[in-house]
């Protein structure tokens, strides 16, 4: 563990990208299997170790140190593996040893929730305070290290010098640790055969549009819908449905996972149809309703049935179509779906519009609450994995904006863990009182960032645990991409990505806007 | 006996003791104040009469230009309005010191800022038994434990050797850190020129008139940028991500402060090197120091005061806390 939490400090105090590149890389290359497997799991969060959550080394903690001293140091340190690692106390005269990475997945794996904190414990007691940071990230997940996912494959191809490509597509359709990987990597072998096998294929990711304008002639138009990226497979006779960083949420969906009945794999928007909606998509905040949940009931179904709003085919029968341009796709995508059950795939819809200036038009009318902008694609553009710069931009409509009084702080995490960085704020009823619209922390640089924690330092009222409340009377103008009735809060609203736009100094609080104006920009 | 609450008063602004009007390291000017050390935050300019080490009256007068005041050696004192004053090593930076107040047979100790590491830049901390003990509590939460001081010197030749052609910048506090830790690379043997940001000068040049000797140091300024590289800058961590470091070939970032204990503050500074060097007590020190004084009450001035609080609640020992401002839990961790 010693080696591999070493590789987790230098990653995690190294900017460079190449130097966590080539920290990757080495390590890769001297680190035997299976270790360097699971920490290359590790490091893409690709482990789930289901017994041993957050709270259960938080309980831990509990069994070693006072809870309050623990809650104290939680909030000073704001990250609960951390904290832990920290404070866990060393017996003097206990030898420390340095399990293998591979033993101490076998102990984690193994466990059940009865017996996960005696192992976790025997584990912190026989380590060192690095090691036990690692250690407790590796079971909890959540490495937080600056290492994407796309980072670590780059690494990995760099480090046996093998195509990119390749290493993204095989990834994700081997497991943890990947043995065949490094075997292929390492010794040139032959590339293990995976076309009847569902697995997820990378995603082609977009760049914002920045410019002032584009041939329309080169780049056709569509909808940029408000719900989640997803690919559907049907390969081998089976059905899989992944969520934009390539995890399964089957489960969560069996209605469009049931209906997926043709070989093939598409590139499409999760959607639900809101009871209202007569049809029509509804809100991302319909759509949230099924979001995250292992089991969907009946009644689930019925009242938020989703449906997938398809604009890409990448695999039709058997048939790679990723080199193709995107004009040949999209025919062959255009025969595909009217092919599928119609009530859980639609097409997405290519806009005919004649000139840029008619494109800004409607893009800055659309209000449609499923509707989030526009995507333009480049019609020459073969299917390419990750955000590669040139072929798929999007047009984000505007967003909308608020003046909003700041009412509670809370400290942020990690990097954050020493500012108050969160930040609940409110706008006036007609009865001259605030209440909560959403909460922010975003948007703002970092000199913003310790202005506004000096604010609330010198402007607390009260402290609730890790929340303070503030003086009301900084007003900070909000930008959200769209807002919807909500049950949950007591103003009825909840705004879509809130972040802080700018710190009106200038604005004296009464003057903030009232909760009539924002409800009227309910779309 | 008396009884402290009478004649000590805890003030946000600074401790009073009534009987003789003396504030002990005020936050603003005042007729009369005894300073700990010469900390930014202990040390303000403009009071009437001052009484410190020579040490401190030295570093006040580099900082504010007057180094008027009566000079009190550890282990002498003076007396005003039936009070016994008297100061005793704190440990913390040169001539740092505790206060030790007896009145009407009651012995109150203020700390200042205070460590039991050794360092060999300062005098070590004395341990002055009492009644009150009034402490600082700047890392007053159990998971700030200080790793022995050479595993973390360690880290910058370990640095050195896999990238030779890199400069080691390393941000420390003008006053104290500074000093220790080119004391401690002179110690782990590293006996080239260290290199200096013009504003670590001064105070290296009145530790070595005070007679802390720290090698050959030189200016940053003065030197050509290649010669700098596999050469240890120190710098105060302001300058750490200014434009100043632009100069430098190379430059690897480290801070040497307890805060970098914690990966999110080392973060949060781009340091690169984090180095857990502190001049305060940690936990370790904090709680075995009130265990080894066994004080009637402790009193808490600024830090983690709820962590040490909450030990105390645990141990049956009498706290409070007294809610200091401006101590800041800024670089000079």
């Amino acid at each position: 563990m010693r080696r591999f939490a070493a590789l987790i400090d230098s990653l995690i105090y190294t900017r460079s990208r190449n130097a966590k590149l080539a920290a990757i890389s080495t390590y890769l290359r001297e680190t035997p299997d299976p270790d360097r497997g699971w920490a290359l799991a590790a490091l893409t969060d690709s482990l789930d170790f289901p017994a041993v959550k957050s709270s259960t080394i938080r309980n831990l903690a509990g069994t070693r140190i006072d809870p309050e001293l623990f809650r104290l140091s939680r909030h000073h340190v704001g990250d609960t593996a951390e904290t832990v690692a920290l404070i866990w106390p060393e017996a003097p005269d206990r030898e420390q040893s340095d399990p293998t990475v591979d033993e101490v997945v076998q102990a984690l794996s193994s466990t059940t929730r009865a017996t996960a904190p005696d192992i976790v414990a025997s584990l912190l007691d026989s380590m060192d305070s690095n090691s036990r940071y690692a250690l407790l990230k590796l079971a909890v997940g959540g490495m937080r290290v600056g290492v994407s996912a796309r980072l670590a494959k780059t690494a990995f191809a760099q480090a046996f010098a093998v195509p990119l490509d390749d290493v993204e597509e095989l990834w994700h359709a081997l497991d943890p640790p990947y043995v065949a990987l490094f075997r292929w990597a390492e010794e040139g072998g032959k590339r293990p055969d995976l076309s009847t096998t569902p697995f997820f294929r990378p995603f082609m990711l977009s760049h914002p549009f920045e410019g002032d304008s584009l041939d329309l002639g080169a780049y056709a138009v569509e909808w940029k819908w408000d719900g989640i990226r997803v690919q559907a497979v049907h390969l081998g006779g089976e059905t899989r449905l992944y969520s934009r960083g390539g995890d399964d949420i089957s489960a969560a969906f069996p209605d469009v996972v049931e209906a997926f009945d043709r070989a093939g794999v598409i590139d499409g928007e999760l959607l639900v149809r809101g009871t209202d909606q007569g049809g029509e998509a509804a809100s991302f905040n319909a759509l949230q309703k099924r979001l995250g949940r292992k089991t969907v009931s009946k009644k689930m179904r019925q009242e938020f049935p989703a449906f997938v709003r398809v604009y890409d085919l990448l695999i039709d029968g058997e048939d790679d179509l990723r080199l193709l341009p995107w004009h040949e796709r999209r025919q062959r995508l255009e025969a595909f779906v009217p092919t599928l059950n119609r009530d859980h795939f639609d097409l997405s819809a290519v806009i005919d519009v004649d000139d840029f200036a008619a494109l800004e038009t409607m893009r800055a009318g659309a209000r449609d609450a499923a509707i989030e902008g526009v995507m333009l694609k480049r019609r020459e553009s073969p299917y390419l994995a990750g955000r590669v710069t040139g072929h798929w931009y999007k047009w984000k409509r505007d967003p909308l904006n608020a003046d909003c009084v700041m009412m509670y702080a809370q400290r942020g995490n990690g990097r954050r863990a020493s500012f108050y960085s969160d930040y609940t704020f409110g706008c006036w009823t007609e009865d001259g009182e605030l209440l909560p619209v959403g909460k922010a922390y975003s948007g703002f640089t970092d000199e913003e960032l310790k202005w506004l924690d000096r604010f609330v330092r010198q402007n607390t009222l009260n402290r609730f645990g890790p929340v303070r409340e503030v003086a009301k009377s900084l007003v900070l103008e909000v930008a959200f991409d769209s807002i919807h009735d909500s049950k949950r809060h007591k103003s009825g609203l909840a705004m879509r990505f809130p972040r802080i736009h700018r710190i009106r100094k200038d604005k004296p609080a009464e003057e903030a806007d009232r909760i009539a104006t924002l409800r009227g920009m309910i779309s | 006996m008396a009884k402290a609450k009478h004649w000590i008063e805890p003030h946000p602004q600074g401790v009073y003791v009534r009987p003789a009007d003396i504030w002990i390291d005020p936050s603003g000017a005042k007729q009369h104040a005894v300073v700990t050390h010469g900390h930014a935050d202990h040390a303000r300019g403009g009071h009437g009469e001052v009484w410190a080490t020579p040490e401190t009256l030295a570093i006040m007068g580099l900082r504010y230009g007057t180094d008027a005041g009566t000079p009190v050696a550890y282990g002498e004192g003076f007396e005003r309005g039936g009070v016994r004053f008297s100061l005793h090593s704190a440990g913390h930076v040169l001539g740092s010191a505790q206060v030790l107040m007896e009145y009407q047979g009651e012995r109150v100790v203020v700390t200042g800022d205070f460590k039991r590491r050794p360092d060999p830049t300062c005098a070590p901390f004395e341990p002055v038994p009492c009644d009150i003990f009034i402490t600082e509590a700047t890392f007053g939460l159990p998971v700030f434990r200080h790793p022995p001081i050479a595993g973390e010197i360690a880290k910058i030749f370990a640095r050195l050797e896999t990238e030779p052609d890199s400069s080691i910048l390393i941000g420390a506090y003008a006053l104290g850190k500074a000093q220790r830790v080119i004391a401690e690379l002179r110690r782990a043997g590293w006996d080239k020129p260290i290199y200096l940001h013009g504003a670590q000068v001064r105070m290296c040049e009145l530790y070595e008139e005070l007679g802390v000797s720290l090698g050959e140091l030189r200016l940053v300024m003065d030197t050509p940028k290649e010669e700098m590289r596999g050469q240890i800058i120190i710098c105060p961590p302001s300058a750490l991500i200014d434009k100043w470091s632009r100069r430098l070939p190379s430059p690897v970032t480290a801070m040497a402060s307890g805060w970098m204990r914690v990966r999110g503050r080392a973060r949060q500074r781009g340091v690169e090197i984090p180095l857990v060097i502190s001049d305060h007590a940690d936990w370790d020190e904090l709680t075995g120091t009130i265990r080894e004084l066994a004080p009637k009450e402790t009193w808490i001035t600024h830090g983690s005061e709820d962590g040490l609080l909450r030990w105390c609640e645990l141990h049956q020992i009498r706290a409070r806390a007294l809610a200091m401002i401006g101590r800041e839990d800024g670089d000079d961790g």
